[in-house]
């Protein structure tokens, strides 16, 4: 904002629209250096989301439950469908998978610690799995990723269930790059690499292509494990439709989608601006996806993309998700952006509330970071109360709004509780415009 | 599980909802009697599911596979120190995950044989399909025929000795180990590679971005002449390090660097 007058209007100065702040510095930043941005975090155009969705309290037509008294249950069982030990989880709301090389240790251990308090799941990512996390983590989920990173059959058997990646929100058909100041003699160790180089994350799997291998390797995964452990498919919402439907006839037990929302620890900001859609456009196209299957609720389906609070949890799951999961609230919830180290965001370029440069391994809260001094400043028990805390906060929210609809699992909220306020969310979300029963593309009156 | 002194059936087991077919441990000798302490498995009468289960909590030290049929995932995820001995073709990642036991392919394999191998010894005497010892970390693989493409693609560690050629894409983004080719290499060979050494007595087709031919010098030939030794290649005549060829990195690309992006 630095150069601009506080008050550009009163001076009869008008923004373009096409041409604003944001973008004329993008392109001055382009000039000067040559080289495109590349940041974490996920879209920050607006988009159609869970803002743009209402509940409709029960009244005179539905019964509420009394909210403090009547039980509103909030469990969820993921992976029952072929894994001998599914997942059970006290509440709806999962960690995502973000990798230790992206994160501190010490960051891994606090999602663990928080995610355990409260019963849920933790999720390893590129690079494999840390003893802190393991050891702190009561559900933790393997990811086997397209780089194979620090992955070996030793950890997969430790995990409590395996989520095989084909992508993820923020760059669907993207592979990654850890840049070297964040390559840490033990990242690199546990990588086979070269300490200090800049790490290209494969974009595709090396030794199977296309559903029917997948089909394959789900099958070895399950001879590997002995049958016993879930096996989630995590993609990138695109064209979700067809991709869970591929993702179950592979055999997923778990199908997570992450709409373009969801965070990233490094991505070229084209990418995560420019490819995929929407958390609110992805939902109903899974859910179609697997109703059609007659697999609603048999194969779970976990939703990720820009969750904040109980009422995005309790709309993803009124839209048909059994879960959802959560990352970039997490960290925030650790300490990420926190106001307290404004002096330390300004000092780097960025501010509190601003902060993404996940990619560059400077972050003043010590999360997304290798640097052992900087990493050092989050403790993994407090951070761990945080997430703890939040978790608790995002459950009571959803379990508010499920008994204001009147049900007695937030699992039991429908499409029918919801209305939107733009054609664009009505038209995503296939639930009716407020004060009208138009869905538009389904027909009915307006 | 029956005890393997007394060759029986295993009730039928449920896995994920689905009956599993009755495995049955049978002698391997034609008169009944067990030869050696060595288990068969017939994959015609059981499963590889009853195999497997059997290999990764093993009664014994020595197996023999029967009727492989091309079934996938044969003696997949053993951690053990055992001896399998597969007679027959065997599909996808046979092998796959690999760690300590030898495995021996009387046959070809499909897909990602010995993948992500973090030790042991896994050989085939036939040829092998795509991604031959993809991402492994350890262990020695021993392709006696050629292999497809992707041999070695993401190496951490394996070493990879093919006896005839080995196909495009081979080597991709290879992060460590050794991969010997006693035939030709297709096109693409190394492409992106980091700190993987690649042997080659033939032709390679092309190398790809970042792989560059690098002098063999005596340690290198030591190596080289380990390994085809521990492939059961004598390293003398023909097959003499001095007949073949070394690739490597470059290290161009270590750093993203946008004077590169061509070479992308």
């Amino acid at each position: 904002m630095t150069g601009y007058p506080p008050d550009t209007a009163s001076l009869g100065l008008r923004e373009s629209h096409t041409f604003d702040r944001a973008t004329i510095a993008g392109i001055q930043r382009a000039a000067a250096t040559g080289i495109y941005d590349v940041r974490g975090g996920g879209a920050k155009r607006r988009l159609p989301h869970f803002d743009d969705l209402l509940f409709l309290g029960a009244s005179m037509s539905r019964y509420p439950l009394e909210g403090y008294r009547e039980r509103c249950a909030t469990d969820v069982v993921l992976g029952d469908r072929n894994a001998r030990y599914p997942l059970h989880l006290a509440i709806p709301v999962t960690i995502a998978g973000m990798s230790f090389g992206a994160l501190s240790a010490q960051a891994k251990e606090a999602l663990g610690r928080g995610a355990s308090e409260v019963g849920t799941s933790t999720t390893t990512g590129d690079g494999g799995m840390t003893p802190e996390e393991r050891g702190q983590s009561k559900h933790l989920v393997y990811q086997y990723l397209p780089s194979r990173y620090g992955m070996n059959p030793t950890d997969l058997r430790k995990a409590d269930a395996i989520e095989v990646v084909l992508g993820q929100g923020a760059k669907p058909g993207g592979g990654g790059m850890l840049l070297g100041q964040k390559i840490s003699g033990r990242v690199a160790q546990m990588r086979t690499l070269p300490a200090g180089i800049d790490q290209r994350s494969a974009c595709r799997h090396p030794d199977w292509t296309g559903p029917d291998d997948l089909a394959i390797k789900i099958l070895e995964l399950r001879e590997i494990t002995d049958w016993e452990k879930p096996i989630y498919v995590k993609i990138g919402a695109s064209r979700t439709y067809y991709d869970v439907k591929l993702a179950v006839a592979s055999g997923a037990d778990v199908v997570v989608v992450d709409g373009m929302q969801g965070g990233t620890a490094a991505t070229q900001d084209v990418f995560i601006e420019h490819v995929g859609i929407p958390t609110l456009a992805a939902i109903p196209q899974a859910v179609q996806a697997l109703r059609e299957l007659g697999l609603h609720r048999k194969v779970q389906l976990i939703v990720s993309g820009g969750i904040r609070t109980g009422a995005d949890v309790a709309k993803a799951m009124a839209l048909g998700a059994d879960a959802v999961a959560i990352g970039t609230a997490a960290l925030i919830a650790l300490g990420d952006n926190d106001p307290r180290h404004a002096d330390e965001y300004a000092g780097i370029g960025s501010a509190a509330g601003f902060y993404d440069d996940y990619q560059d391994g400077r972050d003043p809260a010590g999360i997304t970071t290798q640097d052992p001094e900087l990493a050092a400043r989050l403790d993994p028990a407090e951070g761990g109360r945080r997430l703890a805390n939040y978790l608790r906060v995002l459950t009571m929210e959803a379990q508010t709004i499920a008994r204001a609809c009147g049900k007695s699992h937030v699992r039991n909220l429908e499409p029918e509780d919801l209305v939107a306020l733009t054609i664009e969310a009505a038209a995503m979300a296939r639930v009716p415009l407020a004060g009208t029963s138009w869905i538009p593309g389904q027909g009915g009156a307006p | 599980m029956a005890p393997l002194s007394d060759p029986g059936t295993v009730d039928p087991a449920t896995v994920g909802g689905a009956a599993v077919e009755a495995a049955t441990l049978t002698e391997s000798a034609a008169d009944g009697a067990r030869t050696a302490g060595t288990v068969t498995f017939d994959l015609a009468a059981t499963t590889v599911r009853a195999l497997n289960s059997e290999l990764h909590a093993p009664s014994a030290t020595s197996y023999e596979v029967l009727r492989p049929q091309g079934a996938h995932a044969i003696a997949a995820g053993v951690h053990a120190p055992l001896t399998v001995d597969i007679r027959g073709h065997a599909g996808y990642y046979c092998a796959g995950m690999n760690d300590g036991a030898t495995v021996t392919v009387h046959g070809s394999v499909g897909t990602g044989v010995a993948e992500n191998m973090m030790s042991g010894v896994v050989r085939v005497r036939g040829d092998a399909s795509q991604s031959a010892g993809a991402t492994g970390h350890g262990g020695l693989l021993v392709i006696e025929g050629s292999a497809s493409m992707r041999c070695g693609i993401s190496m951490k560690g394996i070493d990879i000795v093919v006896g005839g050629d080995i196909g495009p894409m081979s080597a991709f983004m290879a992060q460590a180990g050794r991969l010997v080719v006693c035939g030709d290499a297709g096109d693409g060979l190394g492409d992106s590679i980091y700190e993987a050494r690649i042997y080659v007595r033939g032709a390679a087709g092309g190398l790809g971005a970042d792989c560059v031919e690098k002098e063999l010098r005596p340690e290198h030939a030591a190596e080289l002449a380990e390994l085809l030794t521990a492939a059961g290649i004598e390293p003398t005549g023909a097959y003499a390090p001095t007949r073949f060829r070394r690739y490597g990195s470059a290290r161009r690309l270590y750093h993203f660097a946008t004077h590169n992006s061509a070479a992308y």
